[in-house]
């Protein structure tokens, strides 16, 4: 039954603080033109759309796939809108996948936004609704008790999250869509940065942002059709955990594990720190790039840190990763996932620009969201499995 | 294509105003008996997904707090969709014939008394055009009605006769929130709303939630005595500018049917999530229902209208008469967006 499923196209806006310049309207249609662009598709090629987005408070629009279905080429079509927190934009893409490996459609568009401008976040994520744990103003704040858990287990040195920080900022100069830039970036200018809520320093923060990203996915026919190389998908996985659960491990949390195991597994990989060749991965505060390492199973437990301090992370290291910059770079939060997605499957691809890995054959995606307990994560290829 | 069918079927009692319980408490008892009626074991439900909207719970990540309901450890394969419940049953049937899942369970919820209703759909519309004229959802709705009555496609006499119809066969279902012996005459007596619906050509504002487990062929028939296999489901959206439609028409609807394979034998009943009597009449020509059609047998969304969960609820009615031997073959529709901006089929059928 399954048909396999392709990356035909991709595109993404440029991503800031505030695209005053266009609508929400515009921002999406300017993502998902650059997609069908690179597809050498025209709207009418499109079978379905599938949608992404975080809360819809950010924007201030109730179900807005809704108001965009004309913009995106949906009216007539059938048209699906994602929403899993945090993760969302991966998820979006691995339904996306999942119209064309079961057979329904043939070529399907996958878009995934936040104008985070038009609203504001804090506020959204800030209603305390009776009876209810809240969310805590700023994702920072719920995040950083963990990370200095994690420091402490791992016995981990305190400047590790600078050494992410000043990696991915730098892997960012090489990112034409990049949100925060900053040239000659230096390890000092990192530590002095203020603290926000520590250890999380404000250059090791993701920003707030506008953007959008958009892939155009395709069955065989379509990959065969289609006039660059494709990123074929291996395999995909989703996993979710509670809120309130005791039993809860937030610092390495069984979900994300689950989910890895069972994605290695679908691609037939038994030794993934040797067989990916680079992943692009949700690190929204530095020191989630060592603690995903170890959720993944690319370093064992404990010593996730190490590859960031050997340097086995940059992007001339064994095991590159954020590539793009990663979310510390750019983050339209419903976005945020597709266009670690959208990274991994320009790298197999061959067209990741300045900051292509050489020789990328098979990468890893990764998003989460919610407390660390949703996740989706595809492993791409440069050949159907 | 995989064969699937629904097994089971739970929902809440719907009512205007669930005062003591959150919406994981609402949900806590209708997932259980879902999974229970099945007779699949929890353990072995493949994938999940559910539908629901931040804004009808007035709170962003109003569905992280309702995997609380789910005992979701070890972690699930889970996905939710911003749409009502029907769409996130698609997701499921999608995830089941690529072969991820054998097996899955559906829900959807919706606490309408959270907000003011009709004002909270007023932040559904396009925030550039539409929603600065601050127009609510039954005005959106009395501007169809008027172009279906200035058409000649009904008259204000049929769509009282929805209503009476509707909330009379509800007496007969112990869910429902709005149900009763009304009369014609009496109801096409009373003032209008805003013109032309009157308040009985209007959905109840209700508290609620549904759920629905899938399997796929063979765990269907080792679990279920007469599965509701779904031999066809689709689903289109159209413009969301009212100007660019013909709002007296629904032609997703009749294209989703066509696609779902509504017309390929006769049917005995449909459950249409029609909120407003004079969509039911609307639906009713788009899909070209004869007749012969019982509509709405547990007295549809005009009898209870959970928002999110009231298009899901549809294909657990039309399931559940399959599965009591009521019906042979049923078609089950939802709608959500102004005007029935977006439309789903989905064709039931036992063996």
């Amino acid at each position: 039954m399954a048909e396999n499923c392709a990356v035909i196209g991709v595109g993404q806006t440029q991503h800031d603080t505030k695209r005053i310049d266009v609508s929400q309207v515009g921002l999406v249609r300017e993502a998902a033109l650059r997609a069908l662009e690179d597809a050498e598709l025209d709207w009418k090629d499109i079978d379905a759309v599938v949608i992404g987005k975080a809360p819809d408070l950010f924007e201030g629009v109730m179900m807005p796939e809704l108001f965009l279905a004309e913009a995106l080429g949906g009216a007539g079509k059938p048209m699906l809108r994602v929403h899993t927190a945090g993760s969302v934009g991966g998820s979006t893409a691995i339904v996306a996948a999942s119209l064309v490996q079961a057979c329904v459609h043939e070529r399907v568009l996958t878009v995934a936004y936040e104008k985070q401008s038009e609203s504001n976040a804090m506020w959204a994520l800030s209603i305390q609704v009776p009876f209810q744990q809240g969310v805590v103003a700023g994702a920072g704040g719920y995040f950083a008790p963990l990370i200095r858990a994690y420091i402490r287990r791992a016995n981990a040195p305190e400047d590790t999250g600078i050494r992410v920080a000043l990696k991915d900022r730098q892997n960012a100069l090489k990112n034409p869509y990049a949100h925060l830039k900053f040239p000659g970036i230096t390890f000092e200018q990192v530590a002095q940065s203020p603290m926000l809520w520590d250890p999380i320093r404000y250059l090791e923060t993701c920003p707030s942002s506008d953007g959008a990203c958009a892939m155009v996915l395709g069955d065989t026919k379509a990959a065969k059709r289609a006039p660059h190389k494709s990123a074929w998908v291996h395999a995909t996985a989703m996993r979710t955990e509670p809120t309130q659960f005791a039993g809860r491990d937030q610092v390495n949390p069984q979900a994300g594990k689950d989910c890895a195991k069972e994605l290695y597994k679908k691609a037939g990989i038994t030794r993934p720190r040797q067989e990916i060749d680079c992943a692009e991965i949700y690190v929204p505060f530095s020191w989630f790039e060592p603690m995903w390492m170890e959720n993944l199973g690319i370093a064992p437990e404990g010593q996730g840190w190490k590859m960031t301090y050997e340097g086995a992370t940059a992007l001339d290291g064994d095991f590159p990763v954020n590539m793009s910059g990663g979310v510390l770079s750019s983050n339209p939060i419903g976005a945020s996932g597709m266009l670690r997605f959208a990274e991994a499957a320009n790298q197999v691809r061959g067209l990741a620009g300045e900051h292509q890995v050489g020789g990328a054959r098979r990468a890893l995606g990764h998003a989460y969201g919610g407390g660390s307990q949703y996740f989706s994560m595809w492993i791409v290829g440069d050949q159907p499995l | 294509m995989r064969e699937v069918a629904v097994v089971s079927f739970a929902q809440t009692p719907y009512v205007r105003r669930e005062r003591r319980r959150s919406e994981v408490e609402m949900l806590v008892p209708v997932i259980g008996q879902a999974i229970e009626r099945s007779g699949i074991p929890k353990a072995e439900i493949g994938f999940t997904c559910s539908g629901s909207s931040d804004y009808i719970a007035g709170q962003a990540f109003a569905f992280v707090g309702a995997v609380d309901a789910l005992g979701a450890w070890p972690p699930i394969s889970e996905s939710h969709v911003e749409m009502d419940g029907a769409w996130a049953l698609y997701e499921a049937w999608i995830k089941i014939q690529c072969g991820h899942a054998d097996s899955a369970l559906v829900f959807a919820f919706g606490r309408a008394s959270m907000g003011t209703l009709p004002e909270t759909l007023t932040m559904q519309l396009d925030p550039y055009t539409l929603q600065p004229l601050g127009v609510d959802a039954v005005s959106l709705a009395a501007l169809q009605a008027r172009a279906a009555l200035d058409a000649g496609l009904c008259t204000e006499r049929e769509m009282a006769e929805v209503a009476v119809r509707s909330r009379g066969d509800a007496k007969r279902n112990a869910f429902a929130q709005l149900k009763g012996d009304y009369e014609v005459a009496k109801i096409l007596a009373e003032p209008h709303l805003i013109s032309p619906l009157r308040k009985h050509d209007c959905p109840p504002i209700t508290d609620g939630a549904a759920a629905v487990v899938l399997a796929a062929g063979d765990v269907a028939r080792r679990v279920c005595r007469r599965p509701a296999w779904i031999r066809g489901i689709d689903h289109r959206i159209e413009p969301h500018q009212p100007g660019f439609r013909d709002l007296t028409a629904s032609p997703s609807t009749a294209l989703a049917a066509k696609k779902a394979g509504a017309d390929k034998a006769p049917l005995d009943l449909a459950e249409l999530h029609a909120p407003f009597t004079h969509q039911e009449l609307i639906l009713r020509r788009a899909l070209a229902l004869p007749a012969s059609v019982r509509i709405n047998p547990s007295g549809g969304p005009l009898a209870a209208n959970p928002m999110m969960a009231a298009g899901l609820a549809r294909i657990g009615e039309a399931a559940q008469r399959i599965h009591e031997r009521d019906a042979g073959r049923a078609l089950a529709h939802a709608t959500q967006g102004h005007c029935l901006q977006q439309n789903l089929v989905c064709v039931l059928e036992g063996e």
